[in-house]
């Protein structure tokens, strides 16, 4: 028998989100589509990264492949224009006919433009499609003074559109008296305007725009009030208006205000035809959220399949990310008092506004606002539609509790199963929870596979996460500190087992140790504590070693790679200075100091990087070891030798430490300093290791870090000398090599540490575990055997041919790597 | 033995059939990696995966940044039943070595190529 059609007109998120679903449930229905636009569904929510960075395939939601895959006939670019009901055939612009079983209409809304004399002329656009991106795009670079007419939610994105397409002027014009007037209050909206003001934003509000001025092309706005404002390119963005016309002609039911009237199970005035999404109109509303539509899907699919299932209406909380700022909405965000009691918080400083709605009797949460700081949001809004009842100090859910340490993502257990976590998925608690109990799902990736939870809009992370955390704690499951699938060990247990049984390569880690065939995570784990142990050449197990690792160079935007030298101490003398000019302009590299006091050679071509080391090595320079986790630099000030405030002479200090711990491999980077008083120019306390220089000897801080959290080095000694310093850090550094966790850095490995800095100063200082003789000779094993990596590579014919990007025609750089001119020197093309 | 005969059969019936590509020698591809291939204006990546005696080819372009990077990616093994995977060295996306399909939970697609060995030479099926 021949398989029922199915024909959805529309590929949007809402339609191809129906076609996934349909055929998830049943295989009895040959699948059509047709889609207006000339490509295939994409994610019209984050348009405005196509501004920043984001590609048309980034941004498509499957395949042509997948269409392919699962049997289903796209039409793209060809729209329907009509549907012939009688005969149950619809007929396509460029003449395709089509008979249908069940018809599906996804078509969507259109920008609704309003009726202001001069909308049609040059330079003002709307913003619904990739076509009309490329439209502003291409307008834009002519223009300096750009507005949106609209502030609604669509209109703060189309703003974030125009100044990621370089304005050097950005207004957006509002009818109403504030911003974003469907989802945020008046204080609110005020707060939301002073941080676009911040990102040069400029808010109108209180404006009724009567005409576009201009002679063909746009010159400016006027309005009622008699005000000007004058601009080159106007995006408009005052609504959407349902795609209702082709339901209008062929006789189906369609509101005068708009969009196709439905019932509970999606269907329209004719049972075979259903509309979904933004064109459907059930009662009296029309939902513009993608949850919401791919509810609507599901509930159509549902009908196909006779699964009793009815769309509820839906919630229409939202929490977005709108030019860096969180603005979130959820339930009754507008009930006001006497009908509730609202608690507000507002912090002008730092930009954040928060206000909940609280039933009368103090029991629930009724909605709220959230702006600066919607960390709460997804636990709120669980509270509302769960009716939750309240703690006795209700202000604790927006201030944090104060005082007693709640464990983080301890409410989340106490949801009901049936609470919606991802409503983009409409995946429950009960869900997330099973997966885990039932199918051993422990990570957010697996359940992203598993259930689909947090592939939308991704608001619901880390909720998820905290679910399958709490599931395991719940369940009594230890979660065990192991390196991956492949290894059930910590790399601590791994270190010590390689150890033992004196094992030098990692198939035979593997092997012995562990199952399957490896992979990213414990390939580079092992690497690194076969180098920690037996200090062999890294590239001797290339295929091993991580990205940068491997190339013995940091892989950057494009593909090409950078080089650094190691500049001890910051040291360097003009001749070294000079070889370092040379060989960047004659390779054309980008230059720029680091961070650690030395020079950074950006863009070099896999097949370059050989021949540049060799004319750096020549130089009299060595491998930075930027790439690995290893020691990177030990930064110094300048000093005794010249410092008149300076105690004893730091870069010599500074030179002899790094060259003492330089390739030493590591669970992570290391970086060290040395000052040479006690006003710290080298900024040795955010440093790995710190040495301070005091009237009788040196301070050593250890454990510092910089990065993302910040946090001071500790002190372990005060008033050492060279030697007993050097000690003191061998023992350290080979303590830390020993047992931290894979990409654990020291401060890190400190803060998880039983007993903390007095344990580890005990065990450094004191030799308390009685192991200082043995990790001062492991430590004295690798500095004996150091050798530089690179020497090594291109002194070697076999190990230099790996560094050529094509294998059949090794003369050939890449030609996809592109830079551009910035400041005279080149820059990597954006991605 | 039978296996070698199957592939030189393969070769010929192929050869009549359909385009075999010589991209490089075994050796050229490091143990356990990957190496790119031009063919074309085209570039794949093929990966000699010793530890399983199985060799993959695929896209070189990573799909998630548009990265020519894949051949320089880790590869290794996914799940019980041990799909073979590549993980890109930018952002370790990882793809099925077999399907091309993504693995990290996005909607990524890789081209996948037959992959035939003969007398110390790899074949790649242009299709």
């Amino acid at each position: 028998m021949a398989k029922k059609n199915v024909v959805i007109i529309g590929n949007g998120m809402v339609g191809h989100k129906f076609c996934e679903k349909l055929i998830a449930k049943t295989d009895e229905y040959q699948l059509v589509v047709f889609g207006e636009e000339p490509r295939i569904a994409y994610d019209r929510v984050h348009l405005s990264s196509y501004f920043d960075g984001k590609t048309i395939e980034d941004l498509s939601l499957s395949t042509i492949g997948w269409y392919q895959e699962n049997n289903i006939q796209l039409h793209l670019g060809d729209a329907v224009t009509e549907i012939n009901r009688t005969d149950k055939i619809v007929h396509t612009h460029s003449g395709k006919t089509q008979s249908y079983d069940y018809l599906i209409l996804a078509t969507g809304s259109a920008p609704f433009v309003p009726n202001i004399p001069g909308v049609e002329k040059d330079g003002v656009f709307v913003y619904r499609t990739i076509e009309d991106l490329d439209k502003m795009k291409a307008h834009a670079s002519k223009c300096k003074t750009g507005a949106v007419l609209g502030g609604g939610l669509l209109g703060l994105e189309a703003g974030k559109a125009l100044l990621d397409l370089g304005m050097q002027e950005t207004h957006i014009v509002e009818f109403a008296s504030r911003l974003m007037p469907r989802q945020i209050d008046d204080a609110g909206s005020k707060l939301l305007q002073g941080k676009l003001a911040q990102l040069n934003l400029q808010v109108h509000l209180n404006k009724n725009t009567s005409s576009i001025m201009g002679e063909n092309e746009i010159t400016g706005l006027a309005f009622a009030d008699g005000s000007v404002l004058e601009l080159d390119m106007l995006v408009i963005s005052a609504g959407i208006r349902p795609r209702d016309e082709i339901a209008k002609l062929c006789g189906l039911e369609v509101s005068s205000r708009g969009g196709i009237m439905v019932n509970e199970f999606m269907q329209t005035s004719d049972e075979s035809i259903l509309a979904i999404g933004e064109c459907a109109l059930f009662k009296s509303m029309i939902y513009g959220l993608v949850a919401p539509g791919y509810e609507m899907a599901d509930v159509a699919a549902s009908l196909l399949c006779n699964i009793d299932k009815q769309f509820k209406g839906f919630d229409m909380s939202t929490k977005l990310k709108l030019i860096g700022v969180d603005v979130a909405s959820f339930g009754d965000a507008f009930i006001s008092e006497p009908d509730c009691t609202s608690i507000i918080f507002e912090d002008t400083h730092k930009g954040i506004y928060k206000r909940i709605n609280i039933s009368n009797d103090g029991k629930q949460l009724l909605g709220g606002i959230l702006i600066g700081d919607a960390d709460a949001y997804n636990m709120l809004l669980q509270t509302v539609n769960n009716k939750i009842i309240l703690p006795p100090n209700p202000e604790d859910l927006i201030l944090g509790s104060r005082g007693g340490a709640a464990a983080e993502g301890a409410g989340v257990m106490s949801l009901p199963d049936d609470a919606l976590i991802c409503s983009c998925e409409a995946v429950t608690k009960g869900a997330i929870c099973g997966a885990v109990i039932e199918q051993d799902i422990t990570t957010v990736d697996g359940m992203k596979k598993c259930t689909k939870a947090g592939t939308g809009c991704g608001g619901c992370v880390p909720m998820v996460k905290d679910l399958i955390n709490g599931t395991l704690a719940e369940n009594g499951k230890y979660i065990k500190n192991v390196l991956c699938e492949h290894f059930d060990y910590s790399r601590q247990e791994l270190l010590d087992l390689i150890k033992m049984n004196k094992i030098k390569n990692y198939d035979q880690v593997l092997d012995t140790f562990g199952k399957g065939d490896g992979c990213e995570t414990c390939k580079p784990a092992v690497a690194s504590i076969l180098a920690g142990l037996w200090n062999d050449l890294i590239l001797k197990q290339d295929t091993i070693q991580d990205s940068n690792d491997r190339f013995l160079a940091n892989i950057q935007k494009g593909g090409t790679y950078s080089v650094v030298p190691r500049i001890p101490g910051g040291e360097i003398t003009p001749d070294k200075l000079i070889v370092i000019g040379q060989v960047a302009k004659e390779y054309n590299l980008y230059t720029k100091i680091t961070g650690g006091q030395r020079i950074d050679l950006f863009g070099a071509h896999l097949s370059d990087l050989p021949i540049i080391w060799s004319k750096l090595i020549d130089a009299g320079f060595e491998s930075g070891h930027a790439y690995g986790k290893s020691l990177r630099t030990v930064k110094s000030c300048v000093g005794s030798t010249w410092c008149r405030f300076g105690l004893h002479d730091s870069v010599s200090f500074a030179i002899e430490v790094e060259d003492r711990y330089k390739g030493l491999r590591s669970p992570h980077k290391l970086k060290g300093g040395v000052s040479g008083c006690i006003r710290e120019c080298a900024e040795a306390q955010s440093k790995d290791f710190g040495i301070i220089a005091t009237e009788k000897g040196w301070n050593l801080f250890v454990c510092g870090n910089g990065g993302s959290k910040p946090q001071h080095a500790q002190l372990i000694a005060t008033d050492i000398d060279n030697a007993t310093c050097i000690k003191y850090l061998d023992r350290f550094l080979m303590f830390y090599v020993r047992t931290a966790d894979p990409l654990t850095r020291t401060a890190t490995w400190l803060n998880k540490m039983d007993g903390g800095i007095a344990y580890l100063k005990n065990v450094i200082v004191n030799d308390s575990l009685g192991i200082a003789a043995d990790l001062e000779e492991e430590m004295a094993f690798f500095v004996n055997t150091y050798t530089c990596e690179w020497k090594a590579a291109i002194e070697n014919p076999e190990m230099r041919k790996r560094f050529n990007h094509f294998v059949n025609a090794p003369e050939e750089k890449d030609p996809t790597v592109k830079f551009e001119e910035m400041r005279t020197q080149i820059k990597a093309e954006a991605w | 033995m039978s296996e070698i005969i199957d592939l030189k059969q393969e070769i010929q019936k192929s050869t009549l059939s359909a385009n075999l590509f010589f991209a490089c020698y075994t050796d050229d591809v490091p143990q356990n990696g990957g190496a790119c291939v031009k063919y074309k204006d085209d570039q794949i990546a093929i990966f000699n995966f010793t530890r399983r005696g199985e060799w993959f080819a695929t896209q070189n372009l990573c799909p998630h940044k548009q990265q020519m990077a894949l051949s320089r990616g880790m590869i290794g093994s996914s799940g019980d039943d041990c799909e073979p995977k590549v993980a890109c060295p930018f952002h370790k996306k990882t793809f099925s070595l077999k399907t091309g399909e993504c693995l990290s939970g996005d909607d990524y697609q890789l081209k996948t190529y037959l992959v035939v060995i003969n007398d110390g030479k790899v074949f790649i099926k242009i299709d």
